[in-house]
């Protein structure tokens, strides 16, 4: 038999790593989460996740085909990860139609307009679910559909933030386990955890996104926490820990690769950055939770903190 | 232990194949062809002609100018021709033809395997017979030795580096050279930090040879070798790059370009090329053969050849029992910074350490995609350098701030390339960039230097 001989320039041998491998871990690392959110909030969230990701892969098909004219993207797996992303990022009671336009908004505006994968400079879930919450509020914020046994239609962060519920009766165990009102991804902290590990593990990401962000937003609270009285100072950051979005943002949402910075410097003034600001939303802003606004905002600053956190260089200082 | 400080990736190092095999003399060739290019700097210049008759050993072409290295004549017989003829890439170059008659030696080489390891030589007289040997760095930069040991005034060594890391997978030349002529090389350590007149040496190994890190070891305490260390490094790529194996031994890192390692009193030598200094100084033997390694996965055998220079590629790939079927890719080197060989009747030549052979899907390159900016490339990057930007950089021709990124001051490890999850050519266009800036910055001070 006939060889083929073939020449190229070096190195000759990959280290095997992909873009759909880590995909493909990024959706596996989402999956207990997905398990405790069905367990809870029931069938419906196997539902409107099927949506969400069926919407994100046809629209970026589609796209692909009829308007940019070329090779298909889907087989990457991206798009998949938006869809949940984007699942996630929403109510269980909310009606599929929307979550149709949420994906479409996700893809066609937040990813395919910059050129689709590694080119947009948001994330392209938080483009969705930012659109949906503007577009839609009633909507994006009813919690009671689809949940037996909601007490109130609002949920933690709203609850505390206007006193209709104190933070001393909060159940932090509850809410470590997944019980309290939320978008379907965010609500069981301890899945969360867990798939942050497998990603750190298979080192899908690092942990200097994550830990800045989460550690930034403990120390706030703790601080504003302390100038409140001592009885706070350890519950008050537990709580914004566990509530709202800031484990699905900080873990999932924050980490994207396109839309965070290169370095590890950079990384670290990105999540700051990202806790300060969610810290400041929830304790004075308009909306109860401000991690979504927190990532967009810090995306944005993402090619400024690039310019300027240069890696070290061999030889200098 | 010790390592160097940024970037960096662990590949599989694949030695199992070819690290047991002992090193065995290979045939003389009955035709090599010699190119007047085998180190960097000038090409050097042919003293021969068509129908001279040649000696082992005798002086062939002659360095041209500092920064070249005199090459001999790997066997004896009669010159056939000095033509233009392909090497492994294809591309024509010079080269002398040498149809072999026995085995005839010029005189005053000593070819006993008896070790000489008193050396009473001066600075001086040792760096000159190197220079006349022809040594040039064997882990495959071919850069003079004697341009490395002619210390600059004003600068002063203090420690004398031995690269025994070979980080590169697969090769195991070094390895054999290490654990078979352990004496040799350490003298020849010795008769290096004469010449640069330092009192310590470190020969720096990965840990995966432990073997090698003992036997060495042995024989220091055995034979009272002073001030020569073996320090064993955690296993990295690129630990092998010079500017890398100084951080890892000092912890000193040298300056950006221009600077060179004596800026930190640093000299690296190769293990295989201390071996080759101790035979030009002690034994006056030039520079003519080497151990080149002959490995990969599908081979029916591989090989730790002592080969002569000129000796023909395919030589080697028949012993190792042809090529294997399918797809093939034939290195000059290892699979991180070797050359792709595309014609076998190529010579082999000084800075060939091995010839590696990957087949089947590891000899095609994967389908790119595009950047995700995971900044992978960036963690392994070991000059600290962010390769997804000074790429495309370069793909876009915008070779001011290629330059302004510090794209010379990349090694070509290609660390980038390996890590990338979408198969993006990097370290390519990182390539044509450095090339292109280092081509402007010349230009750049031709111009100033007209000027004054």
């Amino acid at each position: 038999m006939a060889n083929r001989i073939f020449a190229s320039p070096s190195p000759h041998i990959h280290g095997g790593e992909s873009t759909r491998r880590i995909m493909c871990d990024v959706v596996l690392a989402l999956l207990p989460a997905l398990a405790v959110s069905t367990y809870i909030l029931g069938l419906r969230v196997l539902l409107i996740t099927a949506v969400a990701v069926a919407s994100c892969v046809v629209f970026e098909y589609l796209i692909n085909r009829f308007f940019l004219k070329r090779s298909s993207t889907i087989g990457d797996l991206s798009a998949v990860v938006t869809g949940v992303l984007l699942a996630f990022n929403l109510p269980v009671g909310i009606p599929w139609w929307i979550v149709v336009i949420g994906a479409l908004v996700s893809i066609g505006i937040g990813k395919m307009t910059f050129g689709g994968l590694g080119c947009n400079p948001f994330n392209p879930a938080l483009t969705g679910r930012i659109f949906l919450l503007i577009a839609y509020p009633v909507q994006m914020t009813d919690w009671t559909t689809g949940v037996p046994d909601a007490l109130s239609g609002s949920t933690l962060l709203a609850d505390v933030k206007y006193n209709t519920s104190l933070l001393s009766e909060v159940d932090f165990l509850q809410m470590f386990g997944g019980h309290m009102n939320g978008s379907m991804g965010e609500i069981g902290a301890l899945a969360l955890i867990l798939g942050g590990l497998y990603l750190l593990w298979r080192k899908v990401i690092t942990w200097h996104i994550p830990v800045t962000i989460l550690g930034t937003m403990a120390i706030f609270a703790a601080c504003v926490g302390a100038t409140k009285g001592g009885a706070l100072v350890w519950e008050l950051p537990l709580f914004h820990i566990l509530a709202g979005g800031a484990l699905l943002g900080a873990i999932y949402m924050a980490t994207d690769y396109s839309t965070s910075p290169m370095t590890h410097k950079g990384m670290i003034i990105y999540g700051v950055g990202i806790g300060l600001i969610t810290m400041i939303i929830r304790l004075w802003g308009a909306y109860p939770e401000g991690m979504s606004f927190a990532i967009f905002i810090m995306n944005a600053a993402t090619p400024l903190i690039n310019k300027y956190c240069r890696p070290k260089r061999l030889g200098t200082k | 232990m010790r390592t160097f400080p940024i970037g960096g990736i662990h590949p599989a190092d694949n030695k199992e194949w070819s690290k047991d095999k002992a090193i065995e003399q290979l045939e003389l060739p009955n035709e090599v062809r010699i190119p007047v290019v085998q180190h960097i700097g000038a090409p050097a210049n042919p003293i021969v002609a068509k129908g001279d008759k040649v000696l082992t050993g005798q002086l062939i072409c002659e360095a041209v100018g500092f920064v070249s290295a005199n090459i001999h004549s790997p066997i004896s017989g009669i010159v056939t021709a000095v033509d233009s003829l392909p090497n492994g890439q294809g591309q024509r170059q010079n080269m002398i033809v040498i149809k072999r008659e026995g085995d005839e030696w010029i005189e005053g080489v000593d070819l006993t395997p008896k070790l000489k390891r008193e050396c009473n030589l001066s600075s001086s007289e040792i760096i000159a017979k190197i220079k006349s040997a022809g040594i040039v760095g064997l882990g495959g930069a071919q850069f003079p030795t004697h341009v490395k040991l002619s210390i600059p005034e004003g600068q002063r060594a203090e420690i004398l580096i031995i690269n025994g890391v070979e980080c590169e997978p697969y090769l195991t030349s070094d390895y054999r050279n290490m654990i078979e002529r352990g004496e040799m090389l350490l003298t020849g350590v010795e008769i290096l930090m004469r010449a640069i007149g330092v009192e310590r040496a470190v020969i720096g190994v990965e840990n995966n040879k432990p073997d090698a890190i003992a036997h060495l070891n042995t024989i220091i305490a055995r034979d009272n070798y002073r001030g020569i260390e073996v320090m064993p490094l955690k296993l990295r790529y690129p630990q092998g790059g010079e500017k890398q194996l100084i951080a890892a031994v000092t912890g000193r890192e040298v300056p950006p370009p221009p600077a060179l390692p004596i800026s930190v009193g640093a000299v690296v030598c190769n293990v295989s090329s201390a071996i080759a200094v101790y035979e030009a100084v002690q034994k006056n033997k030039p520079l003519v053969e080497r151990v080149v390694t002959i490995t990969g996965k599908h081979l029916q055998s591989t090989h730790n050849y002592m080969v002569r220079f000129g000796t023909p590629t395919s030589t080697l790939l028949e012993l190792a029992g042809g090529l294997p079927e399918g797809d093939v890719k034939i290195l000059n080197g290892g699979p991180m910074m070797g050359r792709s060989i595309v014609d076998i009747t190529a010579p082999i030549i000084k800075g060939c350490s091995g010839i590696t052979v990957l087949s089947g899907a590891e000899a095609a390159r994967g389908k790119e995609g595009a950047c995700i900016k995971c900044a992978k490339c960036v963690a392994a990057c070991p000059m600290g350098l962010e390769p997804y930007l000074i790429s495309k950089l370069a793909r876009l021709q915008k070779w001011d701030m290629a330059e302004e990124h510090n794209t010379i001051d990349c090694i070509e490890c290609g660390c980038c390339s390996y890590t990338c999850p979408s198969n993006l050519p990097l370290l390519d266009y990182i390539r044509i960039g450095k090339q292109t800036v280092m081509t402007n910055i010349r230009a750049r001070a031709a111009a100033n230097n007209n000027k004054k």
